[in-house]
């Protein structure tokens, strides 16, 4: 109970200070667009090849760029716990009886709260550009919920990394070399069929690709309602599990002061 | 209100706390007084639950604070050295929310943010963001967050450090007055002797780990049993000048760049006449002779046997 308010105060507090940067919020907006209309442009002819379940890439990728910059954000998401170390916001709370856990969780509901925002701007811009969801409502739902999902699987991730090294560079190198592989080792881009016979296999352990099929399970026709709740099931795991790291070694970093 | 028993630690191969010792009573305005260095920011890390001693023991109002934690913390404020406000929100959202997690809400938490707000002289600024303030302006909102859940207890670490003189002074006025104010029992940590002077009621002198005495900054003083008597000699005859002093009752304590003997005697006054013409009828030359009352420089010197500045800066 406590827990779950000192995480809602801490979160509107980091929510209210984005909120007062104006290019952070047209960054937030322009960018999943960036990636829309480029991509979906850049590839429209690559459904000729076969196997992407429709004729139209931009309703194959739609879904995807969800997950894709929902990821994307989490990888990042370790900065503002750095920021907080550095300018010792987070000692002033260690001496009240502030939540421990809502320290870290605050950070990690926020990143998750941005992807949830960017994944409803992609989702009505997709619509602009004439996307379906096979599944209707339910379906949007479906596919913020998976953005929500990677985000909170991979803040997790790079919250744990922010306490454990405490500087800024590593979070920049270490957000740069899982960025890209991940994304290319996932069907965000291409179909299945028309990936390299490891790589399809490789994709089968990747998060941001569990996230890329539940998401585009439920826009294109023929939907596996197993395969949507088994996927996000397991990002649902993956998310308590990276939390959990992300809680020890918070409790590391106090051990360390 | 504070007591600490035999607190030891170590950081990284340095002995931080080599047995630290005190007590602070119910409404006094207690200084931790030592150089850089000394121990006295890892005392108060370890009395606000931020960290954990190796040995020893410490209780703050009857709470030990290793074994009841969350206790300390709703009896404490903490105005660490270095702020800690969060800098792109607004004065008040920072009381607003260090007010939530002490538990506060409602009417009560307004009110008591107006409150402090205006305590503490920044009003004016309360709904502008952090990051414009001035450093006098930051350290008042530091302080007013500390005050927020109205602590009975506050700790207050380096509370002038980076503040120009001037803004040094006002921060004195306002300790002063908010201890008043809010019948509170400071613990005050400072390395410059002047503040810990004018400001507690009694103090511990720290150094290496270990406080060296503890007492009212007049019986310290008190303590050293008389006045410094510094002789500047026009000559290098130091040894003479020595053997002079010492036979008219000052006793010869430490020579500052080659000629200047510094003696300690009864009464200062009194015995100046007889300290001149002693040394002039040994025909030592006296380019200036002065008297002072001792100062906490001259305690931590005689407890020490270091020079104050000298450790700090080394620091």
């Amino acid at each position: 109970m406590t827990v779950a308010r000192h995480t809602w105060f801490m979160t509107v507090r980091q929510a209210r200070n984005l909120m007062r940067e104006p290019i952070w919020i047209v960054l937030l907006l322009v960018q999943p667009m960036v990636w829309l209309v480029l991509y979906g442009q850049l590839f429209r002819n690559v459904t000729r090849l076969g196997g992407f379940g429709t004729g139209s890439y931009i309703t194959f990728l739609a879904p995807a760029i969800v997950v894709m910059n929902a990821f994307f954000g989490a990888t990042w998401s370790g900065m503002a716990m750095i920021n907080d170390l550095d300018h010792k916001v987070v000692e002033r709370f260690l001496a009240t009886p502030a939540s421990r856990i809502s320290i870290v969780l605050s950070q990690i509901v926020r990143s998750a709260f941005t992807a949830a925002i960017q994944a409803v701007v992609i989702l009505l811009v997709s619509l602009a550009l004439g996307v379906r969801v096979h599944t209707g409502a339910l379906g949007w739902l479906v596919i913020i919920v998976a953005g929500i999902l990677v985000n909170s699987a991979f803040a997790g991730i790079s919250q744990a990394i922010a306490l454990l090294t405490r500087r800024e560079a590593t979070m920049i190198a270490v957000a740069n070399f899982i960025g890209l592989p991940l994304l290319f080792l996932s069907t965000t881009m291409i179909a299945r069929p028309q990936m390299p016979g490891w790589m399809q296999t490789a994709a089968r352990f990747n998060p941001v690709d569990w996230g890329v099929r539940a998401a585009r399970e439920v826009v294109l026709p023929g939907t596996d309602w197993g395969s949507v709740a088994g996927h996000l099931g397991l990002l649902l795991a993956l998310s308590a599990l990276t939390a959990a790291w992300a809680t020890r070694t918070f409790r590391a970093y106090q051990r360390s002061l | 209100m504070i007591v600490v028993e035999d607190l030891r630690k170590r950081y990284d191969g340095v002995q931080a706390l080599d047995g630290v010792s005190f007590e602070v009573r119910e409404g006094e305005v207690f200084g931790l007084l030592g150089p850089n260095g000394a121990g006295k920011s890892t005392t108060v890390r370890v009395l606000v639950t931020l960290t954990y001693a190796d040995e020893g023991s410490a209780s703050v109002a009857g709470h030990d604070v290793r074994r009841e934690q969350n206790a300390v913390r709703r009896t404490i404020g903490y105005v660490p050295q270095d702020s800690g406000v969060d800098q792109f929100g607004t004065g008040r959202e920072n009381l607003t929310l260090q007010g939530r997690v002490q538990g506060m809400h409602g009417r009560d938490l307004r009110t008591r943010a107006d409150e402090l707000l205006e305590l503490v002289g920044i009003s004016d600024a309360a709904d502008r963001i952090v990051k414009n303030y001035s450093g006098g302006m930051r350290r008042r909102l530091d302080i007013a967050l500390g005050l927020m859940h109205r602590p009975r207890v506050l700790f207050l670490d380096e509370p002038t450090t980076g503040l120009d003189p001037e803004a040094r002074v006002a921060m004195w006025d306002e300790v002063s007055r908010l201890a008043r104010a809010e019948s509170l029992t400071i613990l005050l940590t400072t390395h410059y002797l002047e503040e810990a002077d004018q400001l507690t009621d009694r103090l511990a002198i720290v150094s290496r780990g270990k406080v060296v005495v503890e007492g009212t900054s007049a019986d310290l003083k008190a303590g050293l049993r008389g006045d410094a008597v510094q002789v500047e000699l026009e000559s290098g005859a130091v040894e003479d000048a020595q053997r002079v002093l010492a036979g008219v009752g000052a006793t010869p304590e430490q020579v500052l760049d080659d000629r200047i003997v510094v003696s300690r005697v009864e009464n200062g006054g009194r015995a100046l006449p007889g300290i001149i013409s002693a040394l002039e009828g040994a025909g030592i030359d006296v380019a200036s002779v002065s008297v002072s009352r001792p100062s906490l420089d001259d305690v931590y010197l005689h407890f020490t046997g270091r020079d104050f500045g000298t450790e700090d800066r080394a620091a």
